[in-house]
């Protein structure tokens, strides 16, 4: 009698838990992941009582593309990077969004205006940007701090060693910026031969004293171990490591690679109604506002701008921390998706092997 | 008592000569076929007894790499959405100028492909073979949907001149058939023209032929490598008392068992510039502080990491034969006037032969296929193949590449074991 009750509860447990409402979301990990889960599952949940499951993936899209490929959707909503967003759109995978529907801004502005430029594709929404960025460690240069792209490159003035991502996208831009080029221009260069040359000529410098990294945790890890002086890395990394952690970093905002991360919502997803409603709910004002609570990237509103406040530790003021900050904006290059999307593969390739020969 | 279940049944009719000279069974059947029936009745349950591992292996290992060689020559992201213009290739031979009614279907596919949202599919199909032409297929097609006006070849011409290029139409023509040797072309740094003639690509481009040989060459070192650090420890083990040798055992396997990923990370805080290595060599004086060794994030670091990675998998064949090696062999040379270097090289390494050929064989084909461990301390110039295969997975998405260069790295492998079986014989191996 007793097992039997066990048994009716179990499979009532059960029958709730598949009644009841959810979204699988897939992010990153990591701190932005909890950043995400603070932000906006929580209210979320509390709020619709719709339950949130977070999925890490080393690149969200990699599984999206995987599960469309085998017409298998088994998550809703994607956390991906603006070029896989609209490469993904452009090959119908993605569930286009209307951006009537999304909430406007307290003040009334429509979604539509109080978005950031690209920050609305036709099938994805932003909800932060961040920023790659040069960071140094300060012990190693006591005398005189470098402060520009092209100190990243002038080995003899900053001696030590580099730490620089080993692909395309987040290098040939610093090269040109650091020899002189101006943001604005980076892109007509990088789609001529001349243009690549002179960015490679420029790596070319360097070389020597280059270690690579492939993952956002590497470049902080390899400034910590002293077997770098100075790095580009993700900017919300830098900040985890210089406040929550109090190593000696600066940030140089010079040469800055803005980049987005949008939610997508795969076509043929479990819950495409609880998806719409979390991508919403994620994407309104305050929310996230209150992500940059949790992590040093910028919202993609601009009404959420002001109400950016301290850092969870409650002293550290967020704003100046900000990819998008006035300071940080200078002299900041944008990711270019569709230029990524056509040169990629042939960048890619001509960098592979720059890098292998010697 | 004759019984039909008694061998010696069947000689037995034959010997009181009642039949027409076949064998039969006690009971009338001809032998042969009796045998045949009860043989089958054991292959069948041989069969079904071996059944549940042939669907695993077939489940998960034959489907899924048929699956990838199929990804590496079939790929219909232009023929399945561009079915017009696909058609026209077909009617035309290659080197037909393309005429109105060429123009007239790409304009029509652009658009039908831009309302049903797969012109991105189409671009980016084109776009592994002529770089830079995905953003031509995903603009004209935002502006194929108001509409386009004959005569087409203008309106096409007047949106972008680059649809005139005579390259992306003949790699329109190689794409308007499913089946194509293009990224098999692509892994062995090749190409092929406006003419459709395959080219080797520019120098610059050139990557995949150097890191296949790299690989190759690296595995080999590696190879040869833990020979030389295993071949005396796995005697040392098979020669010593079995207390002292379980002991020094222990040593072997406990790094076999400990995680890939934990090793790899323990020789980043060794080898680093900052790492207990360098800073034990500053300490001594050996080197000065400014000179520290450049140990990691180069060849050097992914020969080191791997060599003892792999150690194991070359000591413990080695060492299940040399277990089995009576000592007496040697001895018996030695009394006969062989010095011990006679002795070691005519006597005793020709038993080892097993164990070294399954050592090698295991240790190499594992290299061939390294991953992790390059990745982390491989730096740029220690990178091999699998690196690449990973990075068209995960980041480029270009799915029917890796299969390529994956598919090349089984088929070179499958060739090196074939080799290896006419040269020294797959049954001479020895795994313990």
């Amino acid at each position: 009698m007793k097992r039997l009750l066990v048994l009716s509860t179990a499979l009532a447990g059960i029958a709730m838990t598949a009644s009841a409402k959810e979204v699988n979301v897939v992010s990153w990990g990591g701190a932005y992941e909890k950043s995400q889960v603070e932000a906006y599952n929580k209210p979320f949940t509390e709020a619709t009582g719709i339950t949130v499951n977070m999925i890490a993936a080393d690149n969200p899209a990699t599984p999206l593309k995987a599960q469309v490929e085998a017409k298998n959707i088994t998550a809703d909503v994607f956390d991906i990077e603006v070029s896989d967003a609209i490469r993904l759109c452009d090959e119908g995978a993605l569930v286009e969004i209307n951006p009537d529907d999304l909430p406007a801004s307290p003040d009334g502005t429509p979604a539509a205006d109080d978005f950031l430029d690209g920050a609305l594709q036709d099938c994805a929404v932003a909800n932060i940007f961040w920023g790659t960025v040069i960071a140094y460690d300060e012990t190693k240069f006591a005398d005189a701090a470098p402060s520009s792209a092209a100190d990243f490159f002038d080995l003899e003035t900053y001696p030590g060693k580099r730490g620089l991502p080993k692909n395309p996208k987040r290098t040939l831009y610093l090269a040109l910026i650091a020899d002189g080029a101006s943001a604005d221009e980076i892109y007509d260069l990088l789609g001529s031969d001349e243009g690549v040359n002179r960015a490679f000529d420029k790596l070319d410098t360097i070389k020597d004293s280059v270690v690579w990294w492939e993952a956002g945790a590497q470049p902080v890890q390899l400034l910590a171990d002293g077997e770098v002086a100075m790095a580009t890395g993700y900017n919300g990394r830098f900040f985890d490591a210089m406040v929550a952690e109090g190593k000696p970093f600066k940030i140089i905002w010079d040469g800055q690679y803005m980049d987005m991360d949008m939610f997508a919502i795969p076509k043929d997803s479990p819950n495409p109604e609880e998806a719409m409603e979390y991508l919403k709910f994620a994407t309104d004002t305050q929310r996230l506002a209150d992500q940059a609570k949790w992590i040093a990237y910028g919202p993609a509103r601009k009404s959420s701008a002001q109400l950016v406040g301290l850092y969870q530790d409650g002293k550290t003021e967020m704003a100046p921390h900000m990819p998008t900050s006035e300071d940080a904006l200078k002299n900041a290059v944008m990711d270019d998706p569709e230029f990524w999307a056509d040169h990629d593969a042939e960048l890619t390739e001509r960098f592979n092997s720059w890098l292998a020969s010697n | 008592m004759a019984n039909a279940l008694d061998p010696h049944a069947a000689v037995a009719t034959v010997a009181t000569g009642e039949t027409d000279g076949t064998l039969r069974t006690a009971d009338g059947k001809p032998l042969a076929r009796a045998l045949a029936r009860s043989q089958t009745r054991a292959r069948r349950r041989a069969f079904l007894l071996v059944l549940p591992l042939l669907a695993f292996v077939l489940i998960t290992f034959v489907v899924p790499i048929g699956q990838m060689l199929q990804r590496s020559f079939y790929n219909d992201g232009f023929s399945a959405h561009m079915p017009e213009l696909s058609q026209w290739f077909a009617d035309n031979p290659r080197g037909t100028e393309p005429d109105d009614a060429a123009w007239a279907a790409l304009a029509d596919d652009l658009t039908s492909a831009a309302e049903d949202r797969t012109i991105g599919i189409v671009g980016t199909r084109i776009n592994y073979d002529v770089p830079g032409t995905r953003s031509l297929f995903t603009s004209t097609g935002r502006k194929a949907k108001r509409g386009l006006e004959p005569p087409y070849r203008e309106t096409l011409l007047d949106l972008d001149d680059e649809w005139g290029d005579p390259r992306l139409w003949s790699a329109m023509r190689e794409a308007s058939t499913p089946f194509t040797t293009n990224f098999y072309l692509a892994a062995t740094d090749r190409t092929r023209d406006e003419s459709g003639k395959i080219v080797q690509v520019e120098e610059r481009q050139r990557v995949y032929i150097m890191l296949f040989m790299r690989t190759f060459w690296l595995s080999l070192l590696i190879t040869a490598l833990t020979f030389v650090l295993g071949f005396p420890i796995a005697h040392l083990l098979a020669t010593l008392p079995m207390r002292k040798s379980n002991l020094l055992m222990i040593l072997v396997l406990l790094p076999f068992w400990t995680s890939l990923l934990v090793r790899t990370t323990s020789w980043m805080v060794l080898l680093q510039q900052q790492g207990v290595i360098n800073d034990v060599l500053v300490w001594l004086g050996v080197i000065g502080n400014e000179q520290r060794l450049q140990m990691i994030y180069n060849q050097a670091g992914t020969i080191i990491a791997m060599t003892h990675i792999l150690l194991p998998f070359m000591i413990l064949p080695l060492y299940s034969v040399m277990r089995t090696i009576n000592p007496s062999y040697v001895r018996a040379a030695r009394s006969l006037g062989a010095t011990s270097w006679t002795a070691f090289r005519r006597v005793y390494f020709p038993q080892t032969l097993p164990g070294l050929g399954a050592g090698a064989l295991l240790v190499f084909i594992l290299a061939v296929g390294y991953y992790i461990t390059p990745a982390l301390v491989g730096g740029s110039s220690g990178q091999l193949i699998s690196n690449l295969i990973a990075l068209h997975m995960t980041d480029t998405l270009n799915w029917s590449m890796a299969a390529a260069l994956a598919a090349l790295l089984l088929g070179s492998v499958l060739i090196l074991y074939w080799l290896y079986d006419r040269m020294v014989g797959i049954d001479n191996l020895k795994l313990g």
